[in-house]
C-alpha cells in the first residue's frame, strides 16, 4: 500500500506540473540566448551574453508586462553545433524568442533551421554572413547589426583616397565571413579603379602564418587582413618579425577589443592600422561615451571597452524588448504580431540609428577608424569617417548587386 | 625560388617547435604506454605560468625556467595522484589524462580568460636576420631549431649516458624485472612523467614567445603531438624528429603552394605511413 501511495503522490506531482507549465508560460515569456562559451570564440561569447545581460538588466527583466526568462547555451563556433543547441532551446527548453548565434556559418545554420519553426522568432546575434538574409530570408530571422560586408562601408574609398594606395594585396580567413568582409571592401575599392592583384587565403586553424606571408607580393601598396583574435595577434607578430614594410588595412577583426587588448609585442605594429566597423569605441558622441562607461562600471572585469559582440547581442535583446512592450507581451498568435512590430522597430543607439530593411536586415551607420594609442597606453580606434545608414547592397541597387553573387574566394576579382 | 626557400625554413622552424612539444610525449609513452591526453593542458600551463613569471620578473629565461618547473610539478602529482594507481591499464589512463585536460581547460580559462598572451623575447632574438636569397628572416625562428637541438642532445644524453637513463630503458623493456632489482619503479615513473611535463612546459613558453598562446591551444598541440609520434613510431626519439619535420614542412609548403589542401596533407601522411607501417617510420611494437 506505501509503495501503491508513494506512486498515487508521484503521479499527482507529476500531473500538477504539467498543469502548471501553461499557467506559467503566459506570465512568462522565455528567451534563448546562444553565444560561443566554447571554441576559439570565448572571448566573444563572454562579451555576447554581457550585452544580454545588460540589456535584461535595464528592462528589469520584464517586457510588455509578463517577466522575461532567460535560458543560454553556448556553441563552439561550429554550425552543428549551434543548430543542435538552437534545437535544444526551442524544443526541450520551448524559448519563445531565440538570440543568437556568433559567427557567420552558424548564422547560415539557424536561418535554415528557423524556416522549419515558423512560430518562434529568431533575432541573429554577431552572426555577419552576408546570405543569411539576402538571398533566400526566412520570415521570422531579423538581424539588427550590419553584415560583414556593410562592415567595410567606407574603407575601401578611405585608403583609396586618403592613404593613396592603388595595389593591394589581401590574407584573410577562408571562410564565409572572410568573404564577405573581402567583398565588403573590394567593392569600393575596385570602383574606384584600385586593384587587388593577389588574394591569399588561409585555411582555417592555421596559427603559423609564416608561408602566407612569404606568398604576399612584393609591389604593393598595402595589405589587406581579415583575421581575429589570436590568429591576428600571430598574424602581426610574423609580420612584424619578417621584416616586410608594406602597411596593413584591417578587417573588422583585428583591430577588435579582444585583439587590441591583448599582450605582447605585436601592438607596436596596431597603431595607425585603418579599418571599419559598426561600432568603434572612439565614437566622439557623448552617447556613446556614456555606452562605454555604462558597459565598465557593470562588467569591471571586462574588456577596456564594449565590443562589438556586446553591442550586437544588447541591441538585438532591446529591439526584442522593445516589440514585446509594444505586443503587450501577446505571443498567443504564434508571435505573428510580435514579428509585425518587431520588424518596425526602429533602435535609437549609441552607435546611431538602425532600422531593417525589407528582409529584416538592419540599415546602420558604419565608422571608419585608425588604431590610435591612449595616453595610459591603451589601443582604440578613432573614427576618421562616419558612414551615415549602410545598407545591405552597399548603396547599390539591389538586383545588380544580388546577381553579382555571394560572396567567394573568386568574388569579386579586379587583379 | 625564394618562395620554396622560405616555405622550408618555416616549415624547418615549425618542425623545431612540434619536435619540443612532442618530445615530452615520446618520452611518457616511450617508458609508461600512456597516452597522456593531457599534454596540450600542459603546454598552456607551462606557457601561463611562464607568462606570470615573465610579467612579475621581466626575464624571458626566468618565464622559461618558470614554465617548464610549474609544467613539471604539475605533471608528476598528476601522475602521483591519478595515474600511478592505474598502473598497466592503458584505456582508463588515458580517460583519467582526458578528465583532467578538460578541467584543467576550464581552469586556466577561469584564471587567464580568452585573450591571447605573447610573451616579450630578449631583444636579439626579436626582429630579422640577414640570409641571402630570402632577404630577412625572423631570428626567433632560427633560435628555435637552436632550442630544438638541445633538448634532442640533452635528452639523447640523458637517456643514453647516465644511470637514470638506463633505468628508463630497462623500465622500455621490462618493468618487473627492473623492480625485481630494487629499482624504485613508481618513482622513476613519476619522474619520467615529470620530465615528459617539463619539456612540454618549456615548449609552452617557446611556442608562445614563436605563435602565441590562446584556449584551444592546448587541443592543437595535443593534435600535432600525436600526429607526429604517431607518424614517427610512439616512444622513439629520433622517430618524433623525422615526424616533426615531415608536419612542419607538409603544412607549411601546403601553405605556400597549395593552401586550400594543406591541412588535408599532413594527415595523408599519417594515413600513409600507417597503412604501410602500422608502428611509425621508427617505431616498434610494444
Amino acid at each position: 500500500m506505501k509503495i501503491l501511495g508513494l506512486k498515487c503522490k508521484f503521479l499527482g506531482v507529476a500531473a500538477a506540473s504539467l498543469l502548471a507549465l501553461p499557467a506559467v508560460a503566459q506570465n512568462t515569456v522565455r528567451i534563448g540566448g546562444l553565444a560561443t562559451l566554447d571554441g576559439p570564440f570565448v572571448v566573444l561569447g563572454q562579451e555576447a551574453f554581457r550585452g544580454m545581460e545588460l540589456a535584461f538588466e535595464e528592462a528589469n527583466y520584464t517586457a510588455g508586462g509578463k517577466k522575461l526568462e532567460w535560458i543560454k547555451e553556448s556553441s563552439d563556433g561550429k554550425p552543428d553545433v549551434a543548430l543542435a543547441k538552437a534545437r535544444k532551446l526551442i524544443g526541450q527548453d520551448k524559448v519563445d524568442i531565440l538570440i543568437g548565434p556568433m559567427s557567420g556559418g552558424e548564422g547560415l545554420a539557424i536561418k535554415e533551421y528557423a524556416k522549419s519553426v515558423p512560430g518562434k522568432t529568431f533575432v541573429n546575434g554577431f552572426s555577419a554572413a552576408q546570405e543569411a538574409t539576402l538571398v533566400a530570408p526566412s520570415p521570422n530571422f531579423f538581424r539588427f547589426s550590419a553584415d560583414g560586408a556593410q562592415w567595410q562601408a567606407g574603407l575601401g574609398n578611405y585608403v583609396y583616397d586618403t592613404k593613396g594606395y592603388r595595389k593591394v594585396a589581401v590574407v584573410s580567413g577562408d571562410y564565409s565571413f572572410g568573404y564577405t568582409q573581402v567583398l565588403g571592401f573590394m567593392t569600393e575599392f575596385c570602383a574606384k579603379g584600385g586593384k587587388v592583384p593577389e588574394k591569399i587565403w588561409v585555411p582555417n586553424g592555421t596559427k603559423d602564418f609564416s608561408s602566407a606571408i612569404a606568398r604576399i607580393p612584393d609591389k604593393i601598396d598595402a595589405v589587406y587582413v581579415m583575421l581575429g583574435g589570436a590568429d591576428a595577434v600571430n598574424f602581426l607578430t610574423q609580420y612584424d618579425q619578417s621584416g616586410s614594410k608594406a602597411p596593413l588595412i584591417a578587417g573588422s577583426n583585428l583591430v577588435d577589443q579582444t585583439v587590441l587588448s591583448s599582450k605582447g609585442p605585436f601592438r607596436n605594429r596596431l597603431v595607425g592600422i585603418p579599418s571599419a566597423h559598426m561600432v568603434a569605441d572612439g565614437i566622439a558622441d557623448p552617447k556613446y561615451q556614456a555606452f562605454i562607461a555604462k558597459y565598465k562600471k557593470r562588467f569591471p572585469d571586462g574588456l577596456t571597452a564594449p565590443s562589438a559582440p556586446f553591442y550586437a547581442y544588447y541591441i538585438a535583446t532591446q529591439a526584442v524588448i522593445e516589440a514585446l512592450n509594444k505586443v503587450n507581451g501577446d505571443l498567443s498568435d504564434d508571435g505573428a504580431k510580435f514579428r509585425a512590430a518587431l520588424a518596425k522597430v526602429k533602435l535609437d543607439t549609441a552607435a546611431g540609428t538602425v532600422s531593417l530593411d525589407e528582409n529584416r536586415q538592419a540599415v546602420a551607420n558604419i565608422y571608419v577608424t585608425e588604431v590610435a594609442q591612449r595616453a595610459d597606453g591603451a589601443l582604440y580606434n578613432k573614427v576618421v569617417k562616419v558612414v551615415p545608414a549602410v545598407n545591405q547592397t552597399l548603396g547599390q541597387p539591389r538586383d545588380a548587386f544580388v546577381a553579382r553573387g555571394v560572396p567567394s574566394r573568386d568574388n569579386p576579382s579586379c587583379p | 625560388m625564394k618562395l620554396l626557400l622560405l616555405a622550408t625554413l618555416n616549415g624547418v622552424t615549425l618542425a623545431a617547435l612540434y619536435f619540443i612539444v612532442a618530445s615530452g610525449f615520446t618520452i611518457i609513452f616511450g617508458m609508461m604506454r600512456v597516452v597522456n591526453m593531457a599534454h596540450g593542458s600542459l603546454y598552456l600551463l607551462g606557457a601561463y605560468l611562464g607568462y606570470d613569471v615573465a610579467s612579475l620578473s621581466g626575464n624571458w629565461f626566468l618565464a622559461l625556467l618558470g614554465g617548464a618547473a610549474g609544467a613539471a610539478v604539475t605533471g608528476g602529482l598528476m601522475h602521483r595522484l591519478f595515474l600511478d594507481r592505474y598502473q598497466g591499464q592503458d584505456l582508463r589512463q588515458a580517460l583519467v589524462t582526458i578528465g583532467l585536460s578538460i578541467i584543467g581547460a576550464d581552469l586556466l580559462l577561469a584564471r587567464y580568460g580568452g585573450l591571447s598572451y605573447q610573451f616579450e623575447v630578449p631583444p636579439f632574438l626579436y626582429g630579422s636576420i640577414p640570409l641571402p636569397i630570402v632577404g630577412g628572416y625572423p631570428s626567433f625562428r632560427l633560435a628555435l631549431i637552436c632550442f630544438a637541438v638541445v633538448v634532442y642532445v640533452m635528452l639523447w644524453l640523458l637517456v643514453q649516458r647516465t644511470r637514470f637513463g638506463i633505468m628508463i630503458r630497462a623500465g622500455v623493456d621490462d618493468r618487473i624485472m627492473l623492480g625485481a632489482l630494487g629499482v624504485n619503479v613508481p618513482l622513476v615513473s613519476t619522474l619520467v612523467f615529470a620530465l615528459g611535463s617539463c619539456l612540454v612546459g618549456l615548449a609552452g613558453v617557446i611556442g608562445a614567445s614563436a605563435l602565441s598562446i590562446a584556449p584551444g591551444e592546448d587541443a592543437r598541440y595535443l593534435l600535432s603531438s600525436l600526429v607526429v609520434v604517431i607518424v614517427g613510431g610512439m616512444g622513439s626519439l629520433p622517430g618524433a624528429v623525422i615526424g616533426a619535420l615531415l608536419i612542419g614542412l607538409a603544412e607549411q609548403i601546403g601553405l605556400a603552394y597549395f593552401p586550400t589542401y594543406s591541412i588535408m596533407v599532413s594527415f595523408m601522411i599519417m594515413v600513409i605511413v600507417l597503412a604501410v607501417r602500422p608502428y611509425g617510420l621508427l617505431g616498434r611494437p610494444a
